[in-house]
């Protein structure tokens, strides 16, 4: 320390910090509970209370304009009664099943791929998560002239001279639901891999150090002892594939229109389109909120499980 | 080990070329004619690469209207242009401050609500869209771009506020003190401290937004009606349409145009995209 | 009174009692350094005098004004972090200028102050670098000097030079204790480092699971320990403890621990009416004295640590740690004499620790 600095704390008191005071000044605890406002207000009304309200119409005869005359639960008889909904229902088990199936495998094969040390990782990256940025209308409508049976791919693989090759799913009621795997898969396989990356640098690179000195075959170690190890990973996926199947829409709109027929339709696109054109308010709600009931099921260990991390993270 | 490499570089280069197959087929396609199209085969390159159909995607075809329109994407590529940049500051600037005060001001309540609003991003939006409609149709903006900008705040916030709420609440608790020893209050601390400090965050959060909201079809297409319609709903309509002969290239020309905003933010954010997709993949 | 008083300071977190009726006086001008083990609650104590954090009960007094209810801002107090906890995204000059941007000061005088404690500091040149590209001990001048400029009643340190190593720790000791003694301003310094504690304080305070165990000058602290707590805490090699009891042997006083009877040398006459009652001994390394004329001990092992070595003995059924000059060779299995400084040593009640012996 410099001896003959000035001496810096010995002031008149006029040229001292202005203290501020008082009990009555504002605290910054209370801005904090005003900052609040907005989203406390959407998260209330707009999530929680449109929920219930959504529900009230669904216990309504609600067609055009939502009447509040109740009738219990008849919606919800009518619904489990609709042939359409069950077709939707079903279709969406068996493209979630596909599709996250699909996801997961694909994606955690990629990762591995590029987790094994290739050059040019980022551009194998880049390439693999670039569908990611464009929207399902825009993947929908890619799909739907690939797999154009007249000028797409089964004409064009026809030209190279496989003369049966046959791929029209996408005119054919019993296999149109798949062709909504392979677009979705096609566009979500990035993020899945992206993820399961994420999850593989995290492993403790002695591990590898260990297993390379015990000689373990490297898919073995993958198969025995990363793969046990990314479970948590893999949950995550899941749970995110989930949500996205659940909410799935825009997809079905622009690859098939739901069609042929209702052949491809789900429950996302069934409730849109009774609430928007069908004038079957009441029984668009019911199905919103059985779509609702299910999402919760999926997503609720997954939310137990988010807060309970935080709960014991937390340090002083 | 040499093999080894060999096929893992064959299986990247293969998952590759199947990602970006579709595409090259939908570049391809929008430069090629009607006749090639149906003449030749997907995989085959434009023999004379012609951006007519582009054109025609972006200004439409003012010789057989169909209305008042020529039925171009351009206006409603202003449209989406219109409701991306208010919408993108509004949510991430709502989710900023809630989730800067959620995970700084310590306030009773303050985890029971980031719970809620957790929760909140699975809903999916078809189960409160009606309430919603009647709301925004009260609120007089339906059919509108302040009715879209409003909504896609709303279904916005909670993602936003989830990736700052979780940034900030890794910064230091000495840091915080710091601060409030030095008497910054709660915005001058926001302003001063902790918006340089989620800098990056914000980058992350304005680009999975801009994402979010451009490729957005389900609420355009229900509140936008006719002077709100953001882009995938004209190009939903524009594939959609049975009038006349189909023309894949100009379909493809508009679906490239629809893709490109977000292409671009992609390619040009790179790491940044990357690193918040994971954190808001929940958001489908 | 001018300095900080607490009274009655109670903490309670979810029901849960950390602090327990706190009460202390620190006079203007004082060096008090909070000392304990981590855990026991000095943050939390400092952090309530600063109020980052609110008391459950009781009250504090800062220069005679009642700031329990006050914010941090408004208490005059500055504080410096174990972590620095500096702004990384502005510059050392906005750093320190800080705080005074916030209370409302004119920029010409803000630079002005902060050229001042800069200079004090000896950090001018790093004044435009940000906090990323100093060092720790650069780090932790700016922080101290973030403190200076605000030219509080009290400056608050918690555990400052922990993230230092120990030659810069060494430095910085002094340069703090020089600083004290230049600002003359009261300090309250909280440490689980016994030799900071020791160094720089003019009143240490020992905590230990949230309560106060003893607050004196450093020397009593070390010399006349409260407790069995205190006695352990402080003093390094620690303390040797026996349980036994005092007995007399015509002139000469014996601390019998029934497997052997150490004696004792210069006995106060306060002990003699505790003849007879069980109790622990309590005697520093340096207590131990080397007498042939003691009792026999047997050299276990002996720790050279430069300036002077710690020899391990085994005596009277126990083990115990004795301090000699660097010279001397012990040898692991000779025998020794020892007696013990009764003048200087410590005794304990058997059940609740508390020190029988005054003064
Ligand atoms: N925010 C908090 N919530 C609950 N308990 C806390 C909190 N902060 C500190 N504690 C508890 O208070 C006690 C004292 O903590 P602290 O003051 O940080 O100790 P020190 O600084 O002496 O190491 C510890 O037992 C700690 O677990
Ligand atoms: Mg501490």
């Amino acid at each position: 320390m410099a001896e003959p600095a000035p001496d810096v704390l010995q002031r008149s008191d006029d040229q001292k910090i202005p203290i501020k005071s008082g009990k009555k000044r504002w605290r910054p605890q209370w801005s904090a509970g005003v900052a609040l406002i907005p989203a406390m207000t959407i998260t209330i009304v707009c999530f929680y209370g449109f929920i219930i309200w959504t529900f009230i119409i669904s216990l309504t005869r609600s067609r055009l304009l939502p009447v509040y005359k109740f009738t219990g639960f008849d919606q919800y008889v009518r619904l489990f009664a609709n042939e359409r909904w069950w077709t939707a229902m079903q279709n969406l088990a068996i493209h979630g099943f596909l599709f996250i199936g699909g996801c997961v495998v694909f994606g955690y094969l990629l990762a591995i791929l590029i987790d094994r040390g290739v050059k040019a990782e980022g551009m194998f990256r880049t390439l693999f998560m670039l569908p990611l940025s464009m929207s399902f209308i825009v993947t929908g409508v890619i799909w739907q002239w690939v797999m154009n049976p007249g000028l797409g791919l089964q004409e064009a693989v026809r030209a190279l001279g496989w003369a049966s090759f046959e791929f029209n799913w996408i005119v054919r009621p019993d296999r149109s639901i798949y062709t909504l795997a392979i677009a979705g898969i096609w566009q979500q396989v990035g993020l899945c891999m992206a993820l399961f990356l994420a999850g593989l640098r995290n492993i403790d690179p002695n591990i590898w150090k260990a297993s390379r000195v015990d000689g373990i075959p490297v898919w073995r170690v993958y198969l025995h002892i990363i793969t046990p190890m990314m479970r948590t990973v893999f949950f995550t996926v899941f749970i995110l594939m989930s949500a996205i199947v659940m909410k799935a829409f825009d997809l079905v709109v622009a690859l098939t229109g739901g069609g042929p027929g209702f052949s491809s339709d789900l429950p996302a696109r069934f409730v849109v389109d009774h609430i928007l054109n069908r004038q079957e308010l009441g029984l668009g709600a019911a199905g919103a909120f059985v779509l609702l009931c299910t999402v919760i099921a999926v997503i609720s260990p997954y939310i137990y499980f988010e807060l309970k991390k935080e709960r014991g993270g937390r340090g002083h | 080990m040499r093999y080894n490499r060999w096929a893992l570089y064959g299986l990247l280069c293969l998952a590759a070329i199947m990602i970006m197959a579709p595409v090259f087929i939908m570049i391809s396609t929008s430069l090629k004619s009607m006749d090639e199209i149906r003449n030749g085969s997907i995989f085959t390159l434009p023999a004379d690469p012609s951006f007519a159909a582009w054109s025609k995607a972006w200004l439409g075809d003012c010789t057989q209207t169909l209305g008042k329109k020529c039925g171009g994407l351009s206006s409603s590529f202003m449209t989406s242009v219109q409701i991306v940049i208010p919408a993108l500051i509004l949510s991430v600037g709502l989710g900023a401050v809630t989730g800067y005060s959620l995970a700084v001001w310590k306030m009773k309540g303050a985890n029971v609500m980031f719970a809620a609003l957790l929760v909140g991003m699975f809903i999916p939006p078809q189960v409160t869209l009606y309430p919603l409609i009647i709301m925004i149709r009260e609120l007089g903006i339906f059919g509108s771009i302040p009715g879209l900008i409003l909504v896609h705040v709303i279904w916005g916030v909670a993602f936003t506020t989830m990736m700052f709420r979780n940034f900030f609440k890794t910064v230091p608790q000495d840091l915080l003190k710091a601060a409030r020893i030095d008497g910054a209050g709660f915005w001058a601390l926001f302003w001063h401290v902790m918006l340089p400090l989620s800098l990056p965050i914000l980058g992350v959060a304005m680009i999975l937004q801009f994402t979010y909201i451009w490729n957005d079809f389900l609420l355009g297409l229900t509140f936008g009606g006719r002077s709100g319609q953001p882009m995938t709903v004209a190009l939903n309509n524009l594939v959609g349409s049975q009038f006349g002969e189909k023309e894949y290239n100009v379909d493809m020309a508009a679906t490239m145009l629809t893709a490109l905003p977000t292409l671009a933010v992609y390619l040009l954010s790179g790491r940044l995209f990357v690193r918040g997709i994971a954190a808001g993949a929940v958001k489908g | 009174m001018n300095g900080v008083e607490l009274r009655d300071v109670t903490k309670a977190y979810a029901g849960i009692t950390v602090m327990e009726n706190i009460n202390l006086e620190i006079s203007d001008g004082d060096f008090l350094v909070l000392l304990g083990p981590s855990g026991c609650g000095k943050s939390t104590l400092l952090n309530m005098i600063a109020g980052l954090e609110p008391v459950t009960g009781g009250s504090i007094d800062i220069n005679g004004r009642d700031v329990t209810a006050l914010e941090p801002d408004e208490r005059d107090i500055a504080m410096v972090f174990q972590s620095y906890a500096l702004y990384p995204t502005m510059s050392v000059r906005k750093n320190i200028g800080f705080g005074l941007k916030m209370a409302g000061m004119p920029k010409p005088d803000i630079e002005e102050r902060v050229k001042e404690v800069a200079e004090l500091l000896q950090i001018t040149p790093l004044l435009d670098r940000k906090p990323s590209q100093l060092s720790g001990g650069q780090q932790q001048r700016v922080a101290i000097g973030r403190a200076l400029v605000r030219e509080p009643a009290v400056f608050l340190f918690d555990e400052p030079l922990s993230n230092l190593d120990a030659k810069l720790r060494a430095d910085m000791r002094i340069e703090l204790k020089r600083l004290h003694e230049r600002l003359g301003r009261t300090i309250v310094y909280v440490t689980h480092d016994q030799i900071e504690a020791m160094t720089l304080a003019t009143k240490v305070v020992v905590l230990d699971r949230g309560s106060v165990q003893q607050a004196d000058t450093p020397e009593n602290v070390y010399r006349r320990p409260a407790n069995r707590f205190v006695a352990s805490f402080v003093g390094a090699p620690t303390m040797n403890f026996v349980d036994g009891t005092l007995v007399r042997e015509g002139d000469q006083m014996f601390f019998d621990t029934g497997k052997g009877k150490l004696p004792l040398v210069d006995v106060p006459a306060q002990a003699n009416e505790m003849v007879g009652r069980p109790m622990t001994l309590g005697a520093r390394p340096e207590h131990l004295m080397f007498d042939d004329a003691g009792i026999s001990a047997r050299v276990v092992l002996a720790e050279p640590t430069g300036p002077d070595q710690y020899v391990r003995l085994a005596v009277a059924g126990a083990e115990m740690t004795a301090r000699s000059g660097p010279e001397q060779a012990f040898k692991p299995g000779a025998d020794i004499g020892i007696v013990i400084d009764g003048a200087r040593m410590s005794l304990f009640d058997l059940e609740n620790g508390q020190a029988l012996l005054e003064g």
